[in-house]
């Protein structure tokens, strides 16, 4: 593989080798306790990343940051040729459509259907107009057919959203995220609310649309068997830092002490 | 990324989507232009003299100078009275329609009793009792009793019939069945059946919608004084007629005061016991 | 840990009382029996009442609807103060409920907000309309004033309540697609919002049509200005024709609203 880029890399090499480049990221909540401290990481442009670490260590931040769900306190995230910590407004939305997010919680629009749920997607792309009359075009219906399709969800297509079971709902939610033709999938513990069957389901659905995407995903989870089976590079953080940055089988119990502390629960 | 989509065998079945059906479409369209039409004509056949809504605010203006500062006087020598009788009216009114609320809601809830006569007249009781007004009611009520606030009471009872029937015969059809089927099997008497099975299950509810409608009785005591039920709304109306309005704005601080210790009052008694 | 089960005496079952409820039933009996003689009722006048009453009721009956023209006329008005005042009301409540919606707006304007609302509500509509006659003179105009007043009164309210209570998760999914700000209100806020709105509106649409009939007794427009003219002429065979005619709008009000709410979910 090439050598990590280092800090003084032009922008544009450093995009074009990686499709996402942390640089720095700090995140503080309240001024002297940073919950993300000078996070730096390269992903590739394929590939599934698993983030482990105990709750509280930053995981969920970093992946807002990201898409500036939440906004750094400092640092840089470069992304498709931008530098996403410094966007605002419309370029920021932009840049958004790029991204796409699954959630813990599905955060599906429960009043509405499976169908606008996975439309509402395409929201970057159409204009306000078309959005509040539903109109879609012609080949965004016909992708999203394709889309509930591929993630097993097509008989559903006009059940109501808080109609279905998790595992249901997180289906539709992946669909809705390819929806907007991503270059890179985040998801935040998308299986922490799902019993252990739905789960390996779920990623080995999420690391199926990858390969047929050719997409890198990066997973926040905290079950590190899971991350083990699926993932391809583990970054383990704990306190806000990075403490593992490497493939899952050299992932060992040394290193998960020092990720999450303690040992009765290593088995 | 997608490839495009060549002849997969499906492009003749190709499948659209829209939020609502066309006979949705259709029915909401419907619906849309019958409510404007309805609008643009209640517009322009509502008798409104052009030059009084014009005059409008200069009129509020001078009317709310003449209510400032209110006559403080006017309390102690007729307010304080007849603010007690007006709470006398609601809370009398409001126990007398337990009496009568409660037989009726039995009869209106479809799981209790199961006759749809029942029900049907039940229903209707509750319908006439909502939908004749308060103030309504107080007229008859004068004309049968004569002015006063027994009239006041009795009127105030026979609006919350509707009221209070109603939500607690819904509060019956949602109780649990399980109870009641028990105690069913055991042999029980109707009686015992409602005391030991739906009473207790509905009686938080029962005493909420009760406290509810105290509430909304309270205001609309005040105001039954107007056609000479007694209460407040008699000292309003003789201020009124007499155009004191300072004696109005007076009343009308008067209400306020009542109306926020009464929230208040009924928060607590939320918070603690029901 | 021993078991007492030994040849002791059988224990009595003693119903637990609750004395906040015996407490309570006993302090409105003692009330009831206040106000009672504080309102000068005894046996005799409730006799004279219930002999009136029936007197009252035979002069009722059957209802009298030969002044027609007079009751459609009344009707009609009452209707159209109704509808103007909802959708008016309607109108006004949404940014008013907009402002005072404390998860969108700086305190400082849900507060001012808030205090149009509950001034909006301080006052029965009978008095808010007595003051717009006062005001605007007498006719319609009172009575749809005074019931836009209680309208924005109510819908704001709970407009706003409706808007503090969405869940902000579903407007973060949105905001990640990169959709832009009307369109997140489109998907993520209106959605959410939408049932619990056309129930308001409904509601009160009710409500005005009910309250539209009554001020008409202080002149403010409607049939209750027909009725209240019935009353003072002793015509209560057309009394109680009104009071039908009141009752039978109503329900069809009714059935209307049901219809609304499916149609709009």
């Amino acid at each position: 593989m090439t050598q990590p880029a280092t800090m003084q890399e032009p922008l544009a090499q450093a995009a074009q080798s990686k499709a996402l480049v942390i640089k720095n990221l700090s995140k503080e909540y309240v001024s002297g306790k940073p919950v993300l401290s000078g996070i730096s990481l390269e992903i590739e442009a394929k590939g599934i990343t698993a983030i482990i670490g105990p709750s509280g260590t930053g995981k969920s931040t970093l992946i807002r940051c990201i898409n500036r769900l939440v906004d750094p306190t400092s640092g840089d995230i470069l992304f498709n040729n931008q530098n996403l910590s410094t966007l605002s407004g419309r370029q920021l939305r932009n840049a958004r459509r790029h991204i796409g997010m699954v959630f813990q919680e599905y955060n599906l629009l429960e009043r509405l259907t499976v169908m606008e749920n996975v439309l509402s997607g395409r929201l970057g792309y159409v204009s306000v107009l078309r959005a509040w009359l539903r109109k879609f075009s012609a080949e965004d219906v016909d992708k999203a057919f394709e889309l509930l399709e591929q993630v097993g969800m097509a008989d559903f297509a006009n059940q109501r959203a808080d109609a279905l079971s998790g595992g249901q709902r997180q289906r539709v939610s992946i669909a809705r995220a390819l929806m907007q033709s991503p270059d890179i999938l985040l998801a935040d513990e998308p299986t922490s609310s799902l019993d252990p069957k739905t789960s390996v389901e779920i990623l080995e659905l999420m690391t199926e649309q990858a390969k047929l995407n050719q997409i890198p995903v990066i997973i926040n989870i905290h079950d590190v068997s899971l991350a083990k089976r699926f993932a391809d590079r583990i970054i383990g953080m704990s306190a806000g830092s990075v403490v593992f940055d490497g493939k899952p089988d050299d992932l060992q119990n040394d290193h998960l002490k020092s990720i999450y502390g303690g040992e009765d629960w290593l088995s | 990324m997608n490839q495009p989509t060549l002849d997969k065998g499906t492009f003749m079945e190709k499948k659209t989507w829209t939020r609502f059906s066309p006979i949705e479409r259709t029915a909401r369209f419907l619906f849309y232009i019958v409510t404007v039409a309805v609008i643009v004509v209640s517009l322009q056949t509502i008798e409104v003299i052009p030059e009084f809504l014009l005059d409008a605010p200069e009129q509020i203006g001078d009317m709310l100078n003449r209510m400032w500062p209110p006559d403080v006087t006017y309390y102690p020598s007729t307010i304080h009275e007849a603010m007690l009788e007006t709470i006398h009216i609601a809370t009398l009114g409001t126990l007398l329609a337990i009496v009568m609320a409660i037989p009726i809601g039995v009869m209106v809830a479809e799981n209790v009793t199961q006759n749809k006569a029942l029900n049907w007249f039940a229903r209707l009781i509750l319908v006439s009792s909502r939908s004749i007004n308060s103030l309504v009611w107080a007229l008859l009520f004068v004309a049968i009793l004569g002015p006063g606030p027994l009239a006041g009471a009795f009127a105030i009872a026979f609006r919350s019939i509707g009221f209070i029937g109603k939500l607690f015969g819904e509060a019956l059809e949602e109780s649990a069945p399980g109870p009641i089927e028990a105690l069913r099997t055991t042999g029980a008497p109707w009686f015992s059946i409602m005391t030991m099975g739906y009473w207790p299950q509905v009686v938080p509810t029962f005493w909420a919608i009760v406290l509810f409608r105290w509430d909304i009785n309270l205001r609309e005591s005040a105001v039954l004084g107007l056609v000479g039920a007694g209460g407040i709304g008699v000292a309003l109306n003789t201020a009124l007629e007499l155009f004191y309005w300072d004696r109005v704005s007076m009343v009308l601080l008067s209400m306020l005061v009542v109306v926020a210790v009464v929230e208040v009052l009924v928060t607590q008694i939320r918070k603690r016991i029901i | 840990m021993t078991t007492n089960m030994s040849s002791a005496s059988p224990k009595k079952y003693v119903r637990k009382r609750n004395w906040l409820a015996t407490f309570s039933y006993l302090v409105f009996a003692a009330y009831l029996v206040y106000v009672l003689s504080l309102f000068e009722v005894n046996i005799d006048r409730l006799i004279v009442g219930i002999d009136r009453g029936g007197e009252f009721i035979g002069r009722m009956m059957p209802p009298n609807f030969e002044r027609y023209s007079l009751l459609i006329e009344g009707m009609l008005e009452s209707m159209q103060i109704a509808i103007i005042a909802t959708t008016a009301g309607v109108l006004l409540s949404l940014p008013i409920g907009f402002l005072a919606a404390r998860n969108l707006m700086p305190t400082w304007v849900t507060w001012l907000a808030r205090i149009v609302i509950v001034g909006c509500r301080s006052f029965h509509p009978v008095i808010v309309a007595i003051l717009f006659v006062k005001a605007v003179g007498f006719g319609a105009l009172a009575g749809t004033l005074a019931l836009i007043v209680a309208s924005i009164g109510f819908i704001a309210k709970l407009f706003a309540e409706a808007i503090e209570e969405i869940s902000l998760k579903q407007i973060e999914a949105v905001r990640a697609t990169g959709a832009p700000f009307f369109s997140i209100i489109a998907f993520g806020v209106l959605p959410q919002v939408m049932g619990r709105f056309i129930g308001f509106i409904s509601y009160q649409l009710d409500s005005n049509l009910r309250n539209s009939t009554m001020v008409g007794l202080v002149g403010a427009g409607g049939i209750g200005g027909t009725l209240f003219a019935a009353f003072q002429r002793f015509d209560y065979d057309f009394v109680s024709a009104i009071l039908i005619a009141i009752i039978a709008v109503i329900m069809v009000a009714e059935g209307i609203n049901n219809i609304m709410r499916k149609l709009y979910r």
